[in-house]
């Protein structure tokens, strides 16, 4: 098991949150077109699947997928301009907040078709392994995609052939607003591992740590060729579904236990316990998040609009050479 | 030069394909079997045991994986042949082809290539409504696909060859009366047309269509098997006098539109004959392309000559009322005179 920095991962998670919030701030102020899912609550499950890879790595992620993207180190500034539909984003405006991604670093743009992902990243798995470029595949999807049939379709193939991919379902209770007990007869995602003859593994999403050493033991399986492995991480949304969502289903009681478990925070006191930061490192690194933040606004803010001539293209690639 | 069936001349293309790239693979069901049946129309058989089960990949009946996995090692490096046992079963799969494959593109700002062949047998072959459809008409609707239909061998291994190449998902739609399968995956009343295949590399440009017969009185455009009834029509109307232009577009999407106004212009008169069904098809399409663009040069009504709009029917009978005939293609020409 390699040695994480936590201190890492809590500026990672950190910049995720603020990033969340000030989405929505701008959001909220009309400065950002469409909806946002917000990734706030569920920065421990990113991040920590993320600390082992390296750019080369794949990742798959979802219609929630800032944090995500944020993890495997697309700059905020491409992501923060693309939000705002500006021709410097990472998709030149024509992804939004739903498809952001960054092949340079090893992210497709995120897939907003739930469970659709699935067999997409076992497709890259199978190019990795037959180009033997030592590259690993983790793909994200919420609960709700355990009941899609690509979900089904994705594991048992990438089970049959032994693919180098790690599936992180991140379990946050509710499909949009649907309650987990209600669309499934089980009592977690990862007994369906079981069916394809494959790990399943319960973690828990609130602790990156714990995230970080399951995600780490998934991934050389999988560099050894010993196929992939289904991790279900128990997390939980500090904040609607989409932005237009009161949350209404769920119960103030049921949200304060996972608030008072809020990766932040917690993070921050194991932090101050071991000895690894002090009080002053933590607000440091709050004011130079706050900085990146800022930087990323301010950029996307000032960056032009795609030009009309951008609708049509980028939809076929020039022909190769024949 | 030899001569092979639109079967033999696809294997002889995904063969030197293999052979000339090591990332291009074949992926679909039933298609690398040891004692199976190459594929539903044997157009991969015996190359699995050239190139081995993973080249000649055999996927479980998963239709939405099957098209995930081809596509996501596309954009990851690889260049595969996908095949589906019967085009009616794209939609099952549609949501990888339709969302993914033709959006990965566009969405990610134009840093995403997506080289991947998808090859499916359309056409009725008395199987019914769900093993006879011809789908050209929906995927030539999703902008970021590109749709071939090959209707001779030449032009199978040609297009199959540069589809390949193409840095774009390209679906190949072949029809199961013209392929010439052998042996018990054989059609009954198949057209099997046998033609001349050069042995060496070559390619059909996608995105070009061919004058198939050279006429002047009225142009009829005709794909995959309605391209032979087109033929068929021309033979009859030139005993009557009337010399038609049969025009086999060869790739749909884009679509040689050119080739069909320059001989629109020409003839003054277009019938359009194609399997799929009237509403929102294929024909309709070229007819308002037609309209807009060539409409001062016509000296009649454009014609469309269509499946009508019900399920492929099971009884033969019923088939052959379905499909338009030779007989229908020269009625729907006289009508114009």
């Amino acid at each position: 098991m390699s040695e994480f920095s936590l201190l890492d991962m809590y500026r990672k998670m950190l910049l995720i949150r603020r990033f969340e919030e000030r989405c929505n701030e701008l959001y909220m102020q009309g400065r950002i077109p469409s909806t946002l899912h917000l990734y706030i609550g569920q920065e421990a499950v990113a991040v920590g699947a993320c600390a082992p890879l390296t750019d080369a790595d794949y990742l798959f992620s979802t219609h929630r997928p800032h944090g995500h993207a944020l993890a495997k180190g697309v700059s905020p500034r491409s992501i923060m301009a693309e939000l705002f539909a500006k021709v410097t984003g990472c998709c030149k405006g024509k992804g939004g907040s739903m498809h952001v991604g960054d092949m340079r670093v090893g992210m497709f743009p995120a897939v907003a078709i739930v469970g659709a992902n699935i067999p997409l990243a076992a497709g890259a798995a199978l190019a990795a392994k037959r180009l033997n470029d030592g590259r690993v595949t983790a793909c994200f999807f919420g609960d709700g995609a355990a009941n899609e049939g690509a979900f089904h379709e994705g594991l048992n193939m990438a089970a049959i052939w032994k693919l180098p991919v790690v599936y992180f379902c991140e379990n946050n209770l509710y499909a949009a607003s649907t309650p987990f007990s209600t669309a499934f007869n089980i009592k977690q995602v990862a007994d369906r591992a079981a069916s394809y003859g494959i790990p399943g593994i319960v973690v828990d999403g609130y602790d990156v740590e714990s995230v970080a050493e399951v995600a780490e033991e998934a991934y050389n399986r999988a560099r050894r060729g010993d196929g992939p492995t289904l991790v279900e991480c128990m997390t939980y949304r500090l904040c609607g579904h989409s932005r237009s969502d009161p949350r209404t289903y769920r119960t103030k009681e049921e949200e304060a236990e996972w608030q008072a478990r809020d990766v932040i925070p917690t993070t921050a006191s194991r932090l101050l316990d071991r000895g690894l930061a002090t009080q002053e490192r933590i607000d440091q690194f709050e004011a130079e998040v706050k900085a990146e933040i800022d930087d990323a606004v301010q950029f996307a803010e000032e960056s032009p609009y795609p030009e009309p001539h951008e609708l049509m293209e980028d939809i076929f690639a020039p022909e190769a050479a024949l | 030069m030899s001569q092979m069936s639109i079967a033999q001349a696809l294997r002889q293309a995904i063969r030197e394909e293999m052979l000339r790239d090591e990332r291009v693979y074949c992926i679909g069901e039933d298609i690398g079997v040891p004692g199976g049946f190459g594929g539903a129309f044997t157009v991969t058989l015996g190359l699995s045991d050239e190139f081995g089960r993973e080249r000649i990949l055999d996927t479980p009946i998963s239709e939405i994986g099957l098209a995930g996995v081809a596509i996501g090692s596309a954009c990851a490096g690889m260049r595969p042949i996908a095949d589906v046992q019967y085009g009616d079963f794209l939609f099952c799969m549609m949501d990888q082809l339709a969302n993914q494959a033709a959006k990965m593109r566009y969405m990610s700002g134009g840093t995403i290539k997506v080289p991947m062949v998808m090859r499916a047998p359309v056409g009725s072959t008395s199987r019914g409504a769900q093993h006879a459809q011809s789908l050209e008409a929906f995927f030539t609707h999703i902008p970021g696909l590109k749709v071939v239909a090959p209707a001779t061998a030449y032009d199978a291994k040609g297009l199959l060859k540069a589809a390949v190449r193409d840095d774009n998902p390209v679906i190949v739609f072949e029809h199961k009366l013209l392929y010439g399968s052998k042996g018990p995956r054989s059609e009954r009343g198949a057209l099997s047309p046998i033609g001349e295949v050069p042995d060496d590399d070559y390619i059909v440009p996608i995105g070009k269509g061919i004058i198939r017969r050279k006429g002047k009185d009225v142009t009829i455009v005709g794909k995959l098997l309605t391209l032979y009834r087109a033929l068929g029509a021309a033979d009859e109307l030139a005993k009557e006098g009337i010399e038609a232009e049969v025009i086999d577009p060869r790739t749909l999407v884009p679509l040689d539109k050119d080739l069909i106004l320059e001989s629109v212009r020409k003839t003054g008169r277009l019938v359009i004959v194609e399997e799929d069904n009237l509403t929102g098809g294929w024909a309709g399409d070229i007819a308002a392309i037609v309209a807009e663009e060539a409409f001062y040069w016509l000296d009649t009504p454009i014609k469309r000559l269509s499946a009508p709009d019900a399920p492929a029917p099971f009884a033969p009978v019923l088939e052959q009322l379905y499909v338009p005939s030779v007989a229908n293609v020269v009625q729907a020409v006289k009508s114009l005179f």
